[in-house]
């Protein structure tokens, strides 16, 4: 772990090629919860985005948010806002932040922080019940299934 | 940049004052067998903070499923009640005696699931119907306690709460009990698990909407034991806790634990007023 500053600024400088994805514990937040680079240095798919934001084990997304783009998938929920055209009215950066950890742009949102590793209440070992084996957890999502979602958000351009 | 700043700052400020529509719950009445009306919906009482209306989940469930509760011949959990009065009559244990032995028949046993969890003075401790079953089976009877979230103890728990059906739950939270009950409002209120949620979070927050095909009631306890059609057998209300915590992916308390009993306190505290229901029927 002691590599994980170098390998943030790897990330920035380096091209995709190269690029090690930047940690959980060193993603940089602006202000108002935005994240700039891609965690993962890569540029994202936005099919895989969709398949991720409907697979229960992974996003679960519409468990909380209805998306019409996704009416395929059973079942939207209504503890979030809908997603329709919120690529439109926010930028890449800020649904980067949003999707690694709202609770960055809204504060006490009820909504999981899907690149957080530490930091938890009685963390358990996924959905078993037991507690967690390691200190840090793995995060739900990995820094490409990230940059995967907030691609597809992005094309979620009119609602 | 400028631009995006403010429609940021914007949207996070009207996000800052979510409305929370309390909506979802339905306006149907319940009554028993064509006879006990039951109060389904009521003010909230004076120590709940963020509600103003307390509603059974009941009302969150669909209308097939709620007929089935409102009738005991179409109810599944009485096929339990039925067993747990064999269980009543039957001597066990070294004392050679039943609960009839002490209790005369289930009836003796009317308004007593309205006040539990409530302190035990002589054993100095808040007890769960739950934990006074299983002292009068080892203490009085020389039998073995039952399981704390198994179907034994689940029916038990359903014959004595159906004595109490259509009364106010009426828990006490002051005096000796103040503490436990302090302790349980601190553990409804708490993110636990990778998905840092609390009961509050779901059951306060956002009761009414949908969380996948679930319908999110206000997690009331008033109808426990709950007879649930996904397992189809009675389920207690520490089975219930330990699944929802379990979905926050957090490391669940156990059934009995002193953690859950205060849980209980606090949860059937924030039911002061709505009707005992058990055994209720949900999906
Ligand atoms: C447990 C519920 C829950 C889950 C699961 C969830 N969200 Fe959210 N989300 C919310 C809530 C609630 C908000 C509104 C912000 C607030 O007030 O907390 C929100 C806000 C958002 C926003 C901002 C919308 C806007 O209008 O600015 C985006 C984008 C978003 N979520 C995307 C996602 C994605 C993508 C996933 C899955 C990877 C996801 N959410 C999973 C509850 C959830
Ligand atoms: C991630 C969301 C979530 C969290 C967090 C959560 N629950 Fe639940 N709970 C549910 C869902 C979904 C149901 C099933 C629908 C319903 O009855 O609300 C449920 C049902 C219940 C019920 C059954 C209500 C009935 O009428 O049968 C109780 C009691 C309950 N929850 C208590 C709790 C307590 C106590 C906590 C905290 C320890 C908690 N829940 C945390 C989602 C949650």
């Amino acid at each position: 772990m002691k590599l994980t500053g170098l390998t943030a600024v790897v990330a920035l400088c380096a091209g995709a090629a190269f690029a090690e994805p930047i940690a959980p514990g060193d993603v940089q937040y602006s202000e108002y919860g935005a994240v700039e680079a891609s965690l993962s240095g890569a540029a994202g798919d936005p099919e895989n985005g969709a398949a991720i934001m409907v697979n229960r084990g992974k996003g679960n997304c519409v468990a909380c948010h209805a998306v019409t783009a996704l009416s395929d998938a059973p079942f939207h929920g209504e503890v979030g806002p809908t997603l329709d055209g919120v690529g439109g009215y926010r930028s890449a950066e800020e649904l980067r932040g949003i999707v690694a950890n709202a609770k960055m742009t809204f504060e006490g949102s009820v909504m999981p922080a899907f690149y957080k590793t530490s930091g938890f209440i009685r963390p358990g070992d996924g959905y078993t019940g037991k507690a967690a084996k390691e200190e840090d957890l793995t995060p739900i999502l990995t820094a490409q299934e990230v940059e995967d979602v907030v691609a597809f958000l992005m094309t979620l351009q009119d609602g | 940049m400028k631009l995006k700043a403010m429609t940021a700052l914007c949207a996070t400020l009207a996000m800052a004052a979510p409305v929370v529509i309390a909506g979802g719950a339905d306006d149907d009445t319940m009554v028993i067998n064509g006879e006990i009306e039951m109060v389904t919906k009521t003010a909230a009482p004076e120590h709940m903070d963020n509600v103003s209306e307390i509603m059974s989940g009941w009302h969150f469930r669909s209308d097939e499923t709620q007929a089935l509760q409102l009738d005991d011949f179409d109810n599944p959990g009485m096929i339990f009640v039925d067993q747990a009065i064999d269980a009543w009559n039957t001597v066990e244990g070294s004392a050679e005696k039943a609960c009839a032995s002490c209790h005369e028949g289930p009836e003796s046993m009317e308004g007593v699931r309205a006040v539990y969890p409530k302190w035990n003075e002589s054993a100095g401790e808040v007890r769960t119907l739950a934990m006074q079953i299983n002292d009068c089976r080892t203490n009085q009877m020389g039998a073995e306690p039952y399981k704390y979230d198994s179907v034994p103890m689940a029916s038990m728990e359903a014959l004595i709460s159906v004595q109490s059906r259509g009364m106010p739950v009426n828990v006490a939270i002051d005096g000796p009990v103040a503490e436990t009950w302090e302790q349980g409002k601190e553990l409804y209120y708490t993110r636990t698990g990778q998905l840092e949620l609390s009961c509050a979070s779901c059951h306060e927050e956002n009761y009414g909407n949908y969380i996948r095909a679930d319908h999110l009631s206000q997690g009331q306890i008033n109808g426990f034991p709950v007879y649930r059609l996904k397992n189809a057998k009675l389920n207690t209300a520490h089975g219930r806790f330990k699944g929802c915590v379990r979905d926050t992916r957090a490391e669940t308390y156990s059934p009995g634990s002193p953690e859950f009993v205060a849980l209980e306190l606090y949860v059937a505290s924030r039911g002061n007023g709505l009707s005992v229901e058990a055994p209720s029927v949900r999906n």
